[in-house]
């Protein structure tokens, strides 16, 4: 049998270099490592890669047009299900996802999928690959309320057939997580400007500012447009609920990359806004936004940012790529650790954290090892805290108070194609799946534009 | 439209008819005055839906009041948004005591304009001097009692809001709740003052805003001993069961940085 080929890997700028400033970490394929990576396709398999796709993207069709060179035609059959494939191939969590599922994983070399695709997204960018469609106006209007992944694909989607879109977004700069909380290093955000640039160019009109459910309520949406799509979010930070936790220097990971990215607090005072970093920063959780947060505060001139996490590392829920760079990077990981208390010298300012002391036990009905205390304390001494526990729903929008069906969790409910309890309403993204992914969220952006063109069709 | 009302303190209208169609006492804005700029909070002290205008009063005490308070009448600012906040609580045939002070006094207007025409309304105001007082005029117009307070004396009553508030209630003047808006110091004397009469007071709180719509908890604050967001449950809250030391400390966090931001402006337009 042919000795398997080694993965291709991307260039990526040396830790040393990187952790002083926010320019992107990963350099991409260039075009000959696109070539031979895509070149080491199977031709003949299953293509089982494509059952890890949240939105079923083709990968062998475009692994061979990738192969063959022919970028634009693998980025115009792309974009048919994952619509921003610059964005996907950085942030999609593929080990867990399409190449989870590649055959060759099995060997530990799978295709690197989203590499090549960000490297189809990138030349489509450089390229500056126009639409080719022209739109004729249908005259049905809706309103997409938010400007996440989830709302950017339903806005796009029905542009293009025609429909008059009007997005509402509360913040100043519309993109969702893609600008608040995914930072520069490893997401520019000239990519999401360019992608949003395009949705104005489909005419979407994008109204910032506009705080739906007070400056104006789902109701009124509803009687003023044919459909109303519901694209918030889940960005609500949860607490620790440990004492200690409104002591100074102790951050939500939220606020802490909202100054950052959003805010550009990392280069106060060219910008207004302040962001203050210790010299030892702990980052409570180990999710993608622990890691984001554990890696701007090191770039930030934290000596030591250390991540603690109640598992192991196994169970660490971030994208596998960012754990390695936050490793490359020098990030400390502390695992097997919850904090119970936030302590502090001056009862002002945070000055360390009360740990205990877990382990992993066989647990009968779940997958997922369960973690338990074992009754032994510690303490780590810093003074930054930062809590990347989780999100809750986004609240602004007062849902409950809309007649709109909910699950306990606050979710919205809708049935499988993103209706909700309320006819014309519509709604997808982490606001119905809780914390999930960018491309769970575009997949339920498709999915609801998909649903108002087939029941406004009909109607 | 701008008017300065004293030194330091000026009124702003500004045309944005998403925000004044929606509009509620209690509610307030968030505004950044460029894109290098910060997102602050500003109280929406009055509007007019068929017009289209909000009007705000600030107070410069920093960088971005510094900035929005230089705007000249026809500029733009690069963002606003809004209404947030849960408009203030409903009452109905009650005495009601509205207490503010300084830049808090026009954010007590509209409060005290919404629930006059159901209840009795004393308001008290209170200002640093003779020459700092402000909607002196407005807040007359929506009450029906008065009181003026200054800290030297040199008009109404000598002394601050909370001896004010304190003298009344001594005297027998019998309230249903207590409103109170100003500086977290005040706002906690006010709130120790009505205690001991278990009358319900409500303080509108002002804790460092980053969003203003629940996602980053930098507004947080210990309210009966539970975490509670400003810009989602409040920003009105029981005063008396408000943690004021910590919305004190809080408040304080970005004092070096608040400095620094404001030294580096005053150069750069000063040369
Ligand atoms: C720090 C961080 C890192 C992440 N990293 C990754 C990653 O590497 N890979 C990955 O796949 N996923 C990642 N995720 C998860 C991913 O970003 C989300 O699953 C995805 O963005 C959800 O998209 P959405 O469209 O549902 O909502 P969001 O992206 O949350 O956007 C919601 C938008 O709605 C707006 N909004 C909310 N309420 C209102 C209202 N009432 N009126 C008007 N507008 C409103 C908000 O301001 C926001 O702009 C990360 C998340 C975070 C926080
Ligand atoms: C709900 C609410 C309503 C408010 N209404 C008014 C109003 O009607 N008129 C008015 O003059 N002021 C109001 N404030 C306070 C106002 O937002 C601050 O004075 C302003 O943000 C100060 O910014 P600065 O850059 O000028 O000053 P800085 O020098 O940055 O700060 C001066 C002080 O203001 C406070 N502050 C700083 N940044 C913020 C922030 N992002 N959010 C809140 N407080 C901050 C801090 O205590 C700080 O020490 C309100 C605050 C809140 C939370
Ligand atoms: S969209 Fe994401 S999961 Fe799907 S093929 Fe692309 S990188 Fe893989
Ligand atoms: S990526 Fe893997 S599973 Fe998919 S077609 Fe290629 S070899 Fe087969
Ligand atoms: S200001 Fe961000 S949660 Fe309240």
């Amino acid at each position: 049998m042919k000795q398997l080929t080694e993965r291709e890997r991307m260039a990526k700028r040396l830790p040393t270099y990187r952790i002083r400033d926010f320019d992107e970490v990963e350099l991409g394929f260039t075009e000959d490592q696109a070539i031979r990576e895509a070149s080491r396709d199977i031709r003949f398999c299953k293509a089982s890669c494509m059952l890890g796709c949240p939105v079923g993207v083709n990968i062998p069709e475009m692994l061979r047009l990738v192969a063959e060179g022919n970028y634009e035609e693998a980025y115009r059959r792309l974009i048919k299900k994952s619509p921003f494939p610059a964005i996907t191939g950085r942030v999609c969590p593929q080990e867990r996802q399409c190449e989870m599922f590649c055959v060759l994983a099995k060997a530990g070399k799978p295709i690197s999928i989203g590499a090549i695709e960000r490297f189809v997204g990138d030349w489509a960018l450089a390229n500056n690959v126009k639409e080719e469609a022209t739109i004729k106006p249908n005259g049905l209007k809706v309103a997409v309320v938010g400007s996440g992944p989830a709302s950017i694909v339903v806005a796009s989607d029905l542009a293009r057939l025609g429909y008059s879109i009007d997005m509402f977004e509360e913040s100043h700069m519309a993109g969702g997580v893609l600008v608040y909380g995914i930072p520069e290093f490893r997401l520019p955000k000239e990519i999401v400007r360019k992608e949003v640039h395009r949705l104005k160019e489909l005419g979407v009109n994008i109204r910032l500012g506009v705080p739906v459910g007070t400056a104006i309520t789902i109701g009124e949406l509803a009687r003023e447009y044919d459909a109303v799509f519901l694209g918030v979010g889940a960005g609500h930070p949860k607490f620790l609920n440990v004492p200690g936790e409104n002591l100074l220097n102790v951050y939500t990971a939220n606020e802490f990359l909202t100054r950052a990215n959003l805010m550009k607090g990392y280069r106060f005072p060219e910008y207004d806004t302040p962001l203050r970093v210790g010299k030892r920063v702990a980052v409570i959780g180990a999710g993608n936004t622990a890691m984001d947060s554990v890696r701007t505060a090191k770039r930030l001139g934290a000596e030591e940012a250390i991540v603690v996490y109640r598992r192991s590392r196994q169970e660490m829920p971030a994208r596998a790529e960012e754990v390695l760079n936050a490793e490359e990077e020098g990030i400390k990981f502390e695992f097997l650790l919850e904090p119970i208390e936030l302590l502090s010298n001056d009862k002002r300012t945070v000055s360390g954290i009360k740990l205990m002391k877990m382990k992993l036990i066989e647990s009968s009905n779940c997958e997922r090892k369960a973690v338990v205390p074992t009754g032994d304390t510690t303490k780590l001494d810093v003074d930054t805290v930062i809590t990347a526990v989780g999100f809750n729903p986004n609240p602004s929008l007062k849902i409950g108070t809309n007649g709109l069906d909910t699950d306990d969790m606050g979710r919205i409910k809708v049935d499988g194609q993103g209706r909700t309890s309320l006819k014309g309403v519509y709604a997808g993204g982490d606001i119905v799946t809780g914390e999930g992914t960018v491309i769970e969220a575009m997949g339920w952006g498709r999915r609801a534009s998909t649903a108002i063109n087939e029941d406004l069709s009909v109607r | 439209m701008k008017r300065q009302l004293a030194s330091g303190v000026k009124e702003i209208i500004i045309f944005a008819p998403m925000v004044s169609r929606a509009a509620k006492a209690g509610q307030f804005i968030t505004i950044m005055t460029d894109e290098k700029g910060e997102r602050v909070p500003m109280t929406l002290v009055d509007w007019s839906a068929t017009e289209g205008w909000i009007k705000i009063v600030i107070s410069e005490v920093g960088l971005t009041t510094l900035k929005l308070g230089s705007k000249e009448v026809g500029e733009t600012l690069y963002y606003l948004a809004g209404p947030f906040g849960n408009p203030v609580s409903e009452l109905n045939s009650s005495t009601i005591i509205l207490v503010g002070g300084g830049v808090g006094v026009p954010a007590i207007y509209p409060i005290a304009r919404s629930l006059s025409r159901n209840n009795t309304v004393i308001s008290i105001i209170g200002y640093k001097n003779a020459n700092s007082i402000l909607y002196e005029r407005e807040i007359g117009e929506v009450s029906d009692e008065v009181i003026i307070a200054t800290d030297d004396g040199s008009k109404g009553q000598k002394g601050f809001t909370s001896d004010a508030l304190r003298e009344l209630l001594d005297s027998g003047r019998k309230a249903d709740a207590v409103w109170v808006i100003g500086p977290a110091m005040m706002m906690k004397a006010c709130s120790e003052v009505t205690r001991p009469y278990a009358i319900k007071t409500f303080a509108s709180l002002n804790s460092i805003t980053v969003c203003g719509s629940g996602m980053c908890g930098a507004c947080r604050v210990s309210v009966g001993g539970k975490t509670k967001y400003t810009c989602m449950d409040g920003p009105e809250f029981d005063a008396h069961e408000v943690n004021w030391d910590e919305l004190i400390l809080r408040l304080g966090a970005y004092k070096e940085e608040e400095k620094r931001a404001l030294g580096r402006y005053i150069l750069r337009s000063a040369n």
